[in-house]
């Protein structure tokens, strides 16, 4: 016989996706926050994306390249969410040897010392915005002004989470400005709309499920309302707050993008949830009774390091168990 | 619309065939017979080489309770019984047959006429099942009269019918239904009767809306038979899937058995081979096979004789693709990769599928990426990436402990892995230490 036959054990169906495919997703799913940002912040945020993107790809490349000597897998393209990630997580005038930094950490540190792609225990990212802020919390802090309809303002300003925290009222912002990102803000966080398509589309390519996203913020919102409700004021703050915590700061960037990092996040539905309700009590209460203003990253690293006992503890329902 | 609890994966329904009626293959002129065709002993000849048999007639018989009597399925002169090797290459125990004519056993009815009435008691017919050689034909060639005698203490409460085929390109059950629709309704009378129960379902997935509404219009006539369509999802075929998407009862881990939650699961073209069986006295000598492949020029359901060498089903769809390919025997979710196309069609062979070009080869397994796909894949509520990795490092008390016996090898985690990861690789290895070890520590506990 001319034909060679080809033997392999079952099942001999694989599926269209691929790491490669899933990151590609993950990009196109934040493109619609980009493009918000560029034109809230102007072309400083292309140059932010640009450098962190491209130091997250060369440090991968680099680092398996000459340190681990091991396959080469920077072409599946999680460097490149990893630097779209952190850049997201920056204020537009960030100097640029910050942003090297920041990427240093997020993929040497963060990512490369335990194995790369699917071993790293915590978000890279995050990491690397957390060392960022800690390091270096004046450059971290001083956000833009939008410069959208006017002319740019080159005033910092206060993003509407540290304004809340020094005393303004929780409306100090309409929640129509909170949607559209008209407001100071890291790169990623002033465009909850555009955000949620990317949501919606990575639902749509079954990137990710609904559970997480869905909890952290159901659950910031049942705290504001709760919070609202015992400080006894009642009337419009009683949908106000819970709806000011749900669209102000990195809450929906982390809910959608970063608390759903697969290597970070539990491996069962239910393992996932209560993963999702830990974020979202420890962002509530560092935003209302912790030193920062903003709790979202510190809240996700937290929790994924509770991932490994949460995998331990929390298995699935199984079939035939009651 | 019904389905199972957890779990399941949609890969492409590639149904080439479900609209080809069911064609008659020639007889073949050699026929090889394998004495291990289903689960259990394998057979014991009662021919020798020289012999003169006739269609229908006893070849082997079965060697215990858990085995199947065997039938020559052409007529002619027995010229081997000896080693051959099957499609995976061992070499196992077949009769070889050369035909001469079309000769049939007397006690056979060839007629097409439907015989509705049954008159024989639930022991008669069981022993009609078993005389005929009845095994399960959606590829677990489970022995249909162990499965009918229902065990003391337990109590058949439904009889439930699969024509879900949910495997991917296979449509033998498919057009089964369409074409035999009123003989497996009286078959399925056959099997309620026989396991004593008033009730019984068809569960049909609903990518078949004519077998469906087919079969709803003939089961108008026939009381306690209800067809019931379920969603299209991979596994829903499987035993226990099946009979918690139609009763929602979940039957135990092993070693619980259907029966325990009082459900009787029958294939599609199992019943309709019981309705011949009993009513007919025709034992199981041929059946449809789904010869199907993208790249085939003629897929096809073709009415076989068992013992046909897969070479000649391949001839009749239009041969071999040009180029590598992976020639299975049944789908492709479950069906075993053949090395020996000139090895025989057996009683569980519901179809041969070829995968060619990119469909044929697996890519190359990357790193895990922890996207918890096939845990969310599973059917049976079990961590497969987690099972896989501690086979890996053989701790076979930690994937015992997460239930690794309860797997039925669907492949739905492996055909989901983004990184394309040979998951039930692992898992069928570990699996079969773990039952090993099971088995050693009951045999210890005996003594």
């Amino acid at each position: 016989m001319a034909n060679k036959l080809i033997v392999a054990p079952a099942p001999h169906v694989q599926t269209t996706q691929s790491t490669a495919s899933i990151m590609r997703d993950v990009v196109i799913a934040l493109i619609p926050a980009l493009v918000v940002s560029t034109v809230v912040f102007g072309a400083n945020v292309l140059r932010v994306v640009a450098l962190s993107v491209a130091a997250c790809v060369a440090f991968e490349y680099l680092i398996q390249r000459f340190l681990v000597r091991g396959p080469l897998t920077v072409n599946n393209g999680s460097a490149v969410v990893t630097g779209l990630l952190l850049a997201f997580n920056l204020p537009a005038t960030i100097p640029w040897w910050i942003v090297l930094i920041g990427a240093f950490v997020a993929i040497a540190v963060a990512k490369m010392t335990f194995g790369g792609l699917g071993k790293n225990p915590f978000n890279p990212a995050l990491v690397g915005r957390v060392f960022l802020l800690v390091a270096y919390p004046v450059q971290m802090t001083t956000f833009p002004m939008p410069v959208t309809g006017g002319a740019f303002d080159a005033l910092s300003g206060a993003t509407p989470l540290a304004a809340v925290k020094h005393g303004a009222a929780a409306d100090v912002l309409g929640a129509q400005d909170l949607l559209l990102g008209n407001m100071p803000g890291s790169l990623g966080e002033v465009a909850a709309v555009a955000l949620l398509c990317g949501f919606v589309y990575l639902l749509w390519r079954r990137v990710i499920t609904w559970h997480i996203p869905v909890t952290v913020l159901a659950t910031m919102a049942l705290f504001a309302f709760v919070c609202a409700l015992s400080s006894g004021e009642g009337g419009a703050l009683l949908w106000q707050l819970p709806l000011f915590h749900v669209l102000a700061g990195g809450a929906i960037l982390g809910a959608v993008f970063m608390a759903t990092d697969y290597s970070t996040s539990p491996m069962t539905v239910r393992g996932g949830v209560i993963f999702a309700v830990g974020i979202g009590v420890i962002t509530m209460l560092i935003r209302l009774w912790g030193a920062y203003p903003e709790g979202m990253s510190f809240a996700i690293l937290i929790m994924n390091a509770c991932v490994p006992l949460i995998n331990k503890y929390v298995k699935p329902k199984r079939f035939g168990v009651k | 619309m019904k389905t199972f609890p957890m779990g399941g994966v949609h890969p492409s329904e590639n149904k080439l065939s479900g609209a080809k009626p069911i064609e008659v293959l020639p007889l073949p002129d050699v026929v090889t017979i394998p004495l291990a065709q289903h689960i259990g002993a394998p057979a014991v000849a009662k021919v020798a080489k020289g012999d003169k048999v006739l269609t229908g007639q006893l070849l082997a018989e079965a060697a215990s309770f858990m085995s199947a009597n065997i039938h020559a399925p052409i007529s002619g002169t027995v010229t081997a019984v000896d080693l051959q090797p099957n499609g995976q290459g061992l070499r196992q125990m077949m009769i070889t047959i050369k035909r001469e004519g079309d000769e049939w056993a007397e006690s056979i009815d060839r007629s097409e006429t439907l015989v509705r009435e049954c008159a024989l008691s639930a022991q008669e017919i069981i022993a009609r099942i078993k005389d005929a050689g009845i095994v399960g034909m959606g590829g677990a060639t489970f022995p249909t009269h162990v499965k009918l005698s229902i065990p003391p203490g337990k109590k058949a409460e439904c009889v439930i019918i699969n024509g879900v085929e949910c495997e991917p390109y296979l449509t033998s059950d498919h057009r089964t239904m369409l074409e035999h629709g009123e003989e497996l309704v009286v078959g399925v009378t056959i099997l309620m009767k026989a396991v004593g129960v008033s009730k019984a379902y068809i569960g049909i997935e609903n990518n078949k809306p004519d077998a469906i509404a087919h079969l709803r219009g003939i089961v108008r006539n026939y009381p306690g038979i209800e067809v019931v369509p379920l969603q299209v999802k991979y596994p829903q075929g499987g035993e226990k899937q099946l009979i918690a998407a139609v009763t929602g009862r979940q039957v135990p881990p092993p070693p619980a058995l259907p029966i325990d939650v009082g459900a009787v699961v029958c294939n599609a073209s199992t019943t309709y081979a019981v309705y011949r069986a009993v009513q007919k006295r025709m034992p199981l000598i041929e059946r449809v096979v789904t010869v199907t492949g993208k790249k085939l020029k003629n897929p096809r359901n073709l009415l076989t004789r068992m013992g046909t060498p897969i070479t000649t089903l391949l001839e009749a769809a239009g041969g071999l693709p040009d180029g590598d390919c992976k020639v299975l025997n049944g789908g492709p979710m479950m069906g075993r990769a053949m090395v020996q196309l000139a090895s025989p069609v057996t009683k569980g062979c519901s179809g041969i599928t070829v995968l060619s070009g990119r469909d044929a080869v697996r890519r190359t397994a990357q790193q895990c990426i922890k996207c918890a796909k096939c845990v969310s894949a599973c059917p049976m509520g079990l961590e497969p990436y987690f099972l896989s990795k501690m086979t890996q490092k053989k701790n076979w008390d930690e994937i015992e402990s997460r239930m690794i016996t309860s797997c039925i090898e669907c492949g739905s985690c492996q055909a989901t892995c983004p990184a394309y990861l040979p998951l039930l690789d692992w898992i069928r290895l570990g699996k079969q230490t773990v039952m090993g070890r099971i088995r050693a520590r009951a045999a210890a506990a005996k003594k």
